[in-house]
């Protein structure tokens, strides 16, 4: 299709595009004036646009189960590539909201510029979800990065913010270097950059450059691997999570690990990835809130991954399916973090003294049904998520894989565990505050616990939408 | 969704409950408690109503089932049999109580009740469950609801209590998980019918054994046996005494349950097969453990000081007669365990709450601390003696009819685990009676003159438990005849389905 009347079906990247240039222009005429902060004009454009996106993501129509190719065989569009759309617009809406509410966002004098961004990072994983080429696929994922590492680094006067922007764009320029050049490798081979003629390609191979592949792959891998922060390319996560504002690291834990799944799936026919115990083992020993998150991030990147090691049969469903519940489980925890975070300053386990006994009962509620939820307990959608892949898998026969993934899902519980004991079971200190929530706080978080259990009980729905997103590898 | 739905509105009327509790100010406990009691007793009511209306004869009874995950094939599936409709009528009746044993709670009483009707609704739900799916939701929601009532309302080492009940089972479960899939996707057509997997499911007599210990272990997790049990002590001495009761009376018999259920049910050529000395290899496994339970328990629970522990071990030691009379695998072996359980959830419950009331006056329960409580709280020490002679398996009670029914069973079978298993009555009779004298005869202790006498509360909770004891101890036809029918057909089953898993094997390895 060329490039005019792909434009028709472009509808939610050009909201984010035009959203983004408003948010530029607001802000720029706000501070301008007047030289004093920005009202709250700019993150109210931003969450228009980003639910224009969504509402206009909605509107498409796959047009047939093998895709529509845009652009001239850039941009594909699938049942696939909508699915990943509508949850990262869920996630960027989401986030944007979050950062509304956020104490040291809007503390911040640039805020027009935070949803510049955070708004550009979106527009990257949504071209990262339909990417087509590999050109496509490395261009949107270095957007992406880009901007994220900005993200990162916001808190402009806060020494741990720098540090991880540091350390995130070191690490991620060491592997995307590693991926570029395993992808000149991979067009060396085969000749091709879109993936339909990379697949001819190595079907093709003669034996002997099997090898040269294989070592091509793995320097994908490294580059896919690192924005799904998956072992052993995670070193970053706990860094750059830790120093990141709160909305960043859920962005970060959420919407860019779907996007760094999705470009996987469409890039890897055939890779083999491996996860154990090793992220839930150190996990254990961490008392910051965000950084057990982060922990616990790879760790389900490793769940996730073994739906990919499955991907026949139900595996990519499965995957699919356990993006959704991760979505809602993931940024709901982190939500109730920002949430104490804001009214404490606190992101320390030890912040958390007694929250259900000192007038925060409702979000240590809330809390404990998400960590529940990622720790896997029915009825709870981390459970279904699981199921699901836990059932792939033993459906493949990986039942060492399956054995791996169950045990490490009871050794995470023992952590998840005892953020809900220093909630619940642990008496408040003398000088810990007493807090109180409004009910507009609370709201966001109380419809994602909601919607968590939601999920648990009633999973028909998601399992029919996954199928169909699916069928465009297995069908 | 069609068939009977009673036995759906009692699993789900404590849920509701739950909103209607928490709806309620936090301050206004005793609207709470009684609004709580009020919401346990439909359960009760319906599960008598189950009960009148329950035919023997017949299989599977107020079924109530309907698609819930048609893309994989999970039903909602509840039922009862002769085997299950015991326990749902004793979860029911202890929860009740247990919601009046717990007035006395005062810190966070709305979150303890709010959490209490949940378990009650996971419990009933495991008993009713024919889905296999639906059968581990339910066995995972009540774990939950149980970390924090041990958690938060338990004793000084609560928290390790909790947490240590809380890997141990979720290591059971994981355990359960992956044979429920394994079945799943053996079974053709693909289901999680319970009561069909075991004509469906094709397995290879390895795999069965395999799975057959997977389940196993997380069983035996919950019953405790050994070497399993060790979470038992400290989760029962560190809960608060409605929840020990909850514990020992109804959590524990999900272990023997399942195993019945799920155990023989669905793997019978693994339960039956291969021999060794004419009876298989799980029969001896189950016969082996449940005796080292019978004497161990015994034996620690001599060695106890603190009366909770005591109790707590004697339910492991209890616990031991149910597996060896399911190991028996006679009539008599089977009848007698299946009684065991209900017999163990009655006496044991009266014990527990009878820990709690002399632990509420005296605030510690160390047996040497205390002497003649018989001249200075008389119903009491009546009532006590009632319980620990149940205990003991003295004739005319109702735990001696269950346990005779297992020796007499297991004696074909075991003789010389029988002969063990019968001595440690002498044990169990030794620890009772020295605690008897210890605590209730000799001279009183000054402190404790003016320990007030047991209240009615206490007393309401205890008399239709103590009533049951006897009752069933005179006249324990109405419950064999209401198990027994199901107990022949379970018998047949397992034999025929093992026998066709023979035929089969066989036929494959002649080819």
């Amino acid at each position: 299709m060329g490039t005019i009347e792909s434009l028709a079906y472009f509808h939610p990247e050009l909201a984010l595009a035009a959203a983004i240039l408003a948010v530029i222009f607001v802000d720029l005429a706000l501070t301008g004036r007047a030289g004093q902060r920005a009202s709250e004009w700019p993150g109210n454009l931003a969450l228009a646009g980003a639910g224009a996106a969504l509402v206009l993501t909605r509107g498409l129509r796959p047009l047939d189960v093998r895709g529509a190719w845009l652009f001239n065989g850039m941009i594909v569009l699938d049942a696939f590539s909508v699915f990943f759309k509508v949850l990262l617009g869920l996630a960027l809406l989401a986030v944007v909201w979050m950062s509304l509410s956020s104490r040291e966002i809007r503390a911040q004098p640039n805020e027009g510029e935070y949803y510049a961004l955070l708004l550009s990072s979106g527009l990257g994983m949504f071209l990262m979800a339909s990417a087509g080429t590999l050109l496509m696929a490395y261009l949107s994922l270095e957007f992406v990065s880009l901007t994220s590492y900005v993200l990162t680094g916001f808190l402009r006067h806060n020494r741990r913010s720098g540090e991880a922007a540091l350390k995130y764009l070191i690490y991620g320029g060491v592997a995307s270097g590693a991926m570029i050049y395993g992808m000149s490798w991979v067009f060396g081979l085969t000749g091709a950059m879109d993936y339909a003629g990379i697949a001819r390609g190595v079907a093709a191979l003669d034996p002997a450059s099997r090898g040269a592949l294989f070592l091509a792959l793995v320097l994908v891998l490294a580059g896919f691997g690192y924005k799904i922060a998956s072992v052993p390319f995670h070193m970053w996560a706990p860094d750059v999570y830790t120093g990141a504002p709160i909305p960043v690291t859920a962005f970060l834990a959420v919407a860019s690990k779907a996007a760094g799944f999705a470009l996987l799936l469409r890039f890897f026919h055939f890779g083999v990835g491996h996860e154990g115990p090793a992220p839930a083992v150190a996990q254990v020993s961490q008392t910051n809130m965000k950084r057990l998150l982060a922990y616990s991030s790879i760790a389900h990147a490793g769940y996730a991954l073994l739906g990919f090691v499955v991907f026949a049969d139900r595996g990519v469903e499965a995957l699919l399916f356990y993006l959704v519940a991760y979505y809602l489980m993931n940024l709901g925890a982190f939500w109730v973090v920002m949430l104490i975070a804001n009214a404490t300053g606190r992101e320390d386990l030890d912040g958390y003294r007694g929250l259900a006994w000192r007038g925060g009962a409702a979000p240590a509620l809330a809390l404990g049904v998400f960590l529940f939820s990622l720790a896997g307990l029915p009825p709870l959608a981390g459970f279904v998520g699981k199921f699901n892949v836990f059932a792939a898998g033993v459906q493949a026969k990986l039942y060492a894989l399956v054995v791996i993934g169950l045990l490490n899902s009871v050794i995470s519980l023992y952590y998840y565990a005892r953020v809900v004991k220093t909630m619940f079971l642990d008496d408040p200190a003398a000088d810990d505050p007493a807090l109180r929530f409004g009910a507009s706080e609370l709201g966001a978080v109380g419809a994602l616990s909601l919607a968590t259990v939601a999920l648990g009980v009633s999973f028909n729905w998601l399992l029919r939408w996954v199928e169909v997103a699916g069928r465009v590898f297995t069908g | 969704m069609h068939g009977d739905p009673v036995l759906t509105l009692m699993i789900f009327i404590p849920l509701a409950g739950i909103a209607v509790v928490l709806a309620l100010p936090s301050r206004a406990h005793d609207a709470i408690r009684w609004t709580s009691t009020l919401f346990s007793a439909p359960p009760l009511l319906l599960a008598v109503r189950v009960l009148h209306g329950f035919r023997p004869d017949a299989g599977f009874q107020f079924v109530h089932r309907g698609p819930w995950i048609d893309a994989f094939d999970i039903e909602y599936f509840v039922g009862v049999d002769g085997i299950s409709i015991t326990m749902v009528v004793l979860t029911a009746l202890l929860c009740f109580l247990c919601m009046i044993a717990s007035f006395g709670i005062e810190k966070g009483v709305k979150g303890y009740y709010a959490l209490f009707l949940l378990l009650e609704t996971g419990m009933l739900g495991v008993f009713c469950a024919l889905d296999f799916f639906l059968f581990f939701v339910f066995w995972e929601v009540m774990l939950l609801p149980m970390y924090f009532l041990i958690g938060i309302w338990g004793g000084p080492r609560r928290e390790y209590a909790a947490i240590k009940f809380f890997l141990y089972t979720l290591l059971g479960s994981v355990l359960m998980l992956v044979t429920i899939l394994y079945l799943y996707f053996a079974s053709d057509p693909h289901s999680f019918d319970m009561t069909q997997l075991s004509r469906t499911a094709h397995v290879t007599m390895n795999v069965q054994l395999l799975l057959w210990l997977a389940l196993f272990i997380g069983f035996a997790i919950k019953i405790p046996a050994f070497p399993f049990h060790t979470w038992l002590p400290d989760a029962h001495v560190e809960a608060p005494t409605a929840i020990s009761v909850i514990l020992a009376g109804v959590l524990l018999k999900m272990g023997t349950y399942g195993i019945l259920r799920i155990n023989y049910g669905i793997l019978p050529a693994a339960t039956l097969a291969p021999a060794w000395h004419g009876r298989s290899l799980a029969f001896w496994l189950l016969a082996a453990l449940g005796t080292f339970n019978i004497v161990y328990g015994a034996l620690a629970a001599m060695a106890q000081t603190d009366l909770k522990k005591l109790v707590a071990y004697s339910s492991i030691s209890h616990m031991g007669y149910v597996m060896l009379g399911m190991a028996a695998f006679t009539p008599q072996g089977i009848n007698g365990a299946v009684l065991q359980m209900f017999n163990h959830g009655t006496v044991t419950a009266m014990l527990f709450l009878l820990v709690g009331v002399i632990y509420d006056r005296a605030h510690h329960r160390d047996i040497a601390g205390f002497g003649g409580l018989a001249s200075i709280m008389p119903v009491y020490t009546g009532v006590t003696g009632l319980a620990f002679f149940a205990a003991m398996g003295l004739p005319g009670l109702s735990a001696f009819i269950s346990e005779a029914l297992v020796l007499l069973g297991a004696w074909q079978s075991y003789p010389l685990l029988t002969v063990i298993g019968a001595s440690a009555v002498v044990l169990t009779a030794g620890y009772l009676l020295w605690t008897l004298q210890r605590m209730f005869l000799g001279k009183p202790n000054e402190k404790y003159l003016t320990l007030p006498e047991i209240n009615a509360r206490e007393l309401f909770t205890l008399v239709p438990l103590g009533a049951i004891v006897v009752f069933l101890g005179i006249y324990p036809t109405p419950i064999l005849d209401l198990q027994s029918p199901a107990l022949v057909r379970l018998n047949d089953h397992v034999t025929q389905a093992a026998a066709r898993t023979a035929g089969t094997e066989r036929v494959a390895a002649a080819r």
